[in-house]
């Protein structure tokens, strides 16, 4: 099995090498005219207004938060939906159960109003 | 040294690399973007130890999951640029606590790796390990999978209450 990893891993080592090595590169040879408008963080774009590390609202947070709950419920789901065939009706049920304990959360968090973004 | 061999020092050094950049570092935010890599090379150590469903869920999980809720974190405190997280501001009695505490669990992982019998049998020739996986969650370990999701459960009403604290 590790075998037919192996080709991946290399794409990922070569990938890395890639970058690295073209960023490295162009800030050697690369020429460096500056000028205000180059540096900027948009060149040509919106100018920005203010720094980058502003608190952010918490709102944020809830949403990452679910976001991880259900990319779990997903992850799970994966291999049941695989061994299918072997588990039947009784992996369906716990299955069902595992959704509608979950299903009990995001109920909880749209009555407390917690997608709403106001 | 074959090339398994090649990939398992690689992604030993990048994990014990990038997590002494996350203990070391000043700036919280480059600590936050060094456990991706610390993250990764662990996903790859599970790839070359035959568990591609953690793999898996490792870089989809902690990856895409865990690490962007921590820069959340980050970015939700009050002061992010004028923290300064110095690792010297302790005191000697922590000191020497923590290297006693060092010293034990290194002691107990050297006598866990010594004494441990190895199974250094040749890999099943398994094209994946997730069939099994799922049979077994859903009839063996049925309960310990419904608990699990009791506690996703309380992890999603805890962000709900901790966020929507103030409006209502």
């Amino acid at each position: 099995m590790i075998e037919t990893y192996l080709p991946l891993i290399f794409m990922l080592v070569f990938a890395f090498a890639v970058a690295f090595i073209f960023m490295i590169l162009s800030e050697w040879i690369g020429a460096k005219r500056t000028t205000p408008e180059k540096v900027t963080t948009y060149e040509s774009g919106m100018v920005p207004r203010g720094t980058a590390r502003e608190r952010f609202s918490v709102k944020f947070y809830l949403v990452a938060m679910s976001f991880i709950v259900f990319d779990i419920e997903v992850i799970f789901m994966y291999p049941w939906a695989v061994s299918f065939n072997e588990t039947g009706l009784a992996g369906l049920i716990g299955m069902i159960i595992f959704v509608i304990i979950l299903l009990a959360g995001l109920i909880y968090e749209i009555r407390k109003g917690g997608l709403k973004w106001d | 040294m074959s090339l398994i061999d090649i990939a398992f020092y690689f992604f030993a050094i990048l994990i014990i690399a990038s997590a002494y950049i996350v203990v070391t570092s000043k700036n919280i935010m480059y600590s936050a973007f060094a456990l991706l890599f610390t993250f990764f090379g662990v996903a790859g150590i599970y790839v070359l130890l035959n568990a591609d469903f953690l793999a898996i869920t490792q870089i989809v999980i902690y990856i895409g999951g865990i690490l962007v809720l921590i820069i959340f974190g980050v970015m939700l405190t009050n002061r992010i640029t004028g923290v300064d997280i110095k690792t010297g501001t302790m005191s000697k009695f922590q000191i020497w606590m923590t290297a006693i505490l060092c010293v034990i669990a290194a002691i107990g992982l050297i006598l866990i790796f010594t004494q441990t019998n190895w199974n250094t049998a040749l890999s099943p020739t398994k094209a994946s390990t997730i069939e099994d996986i799922g049979t077994l969650l859903l009839t063996d370990y049925l309960i310990g999978f419904e608990i699990a999701s009791v506690l996703l459960l309380i992890a999603i009403i805890g962000a709900a209450l901790i966020a929507r604290r103030k409006t209502n």
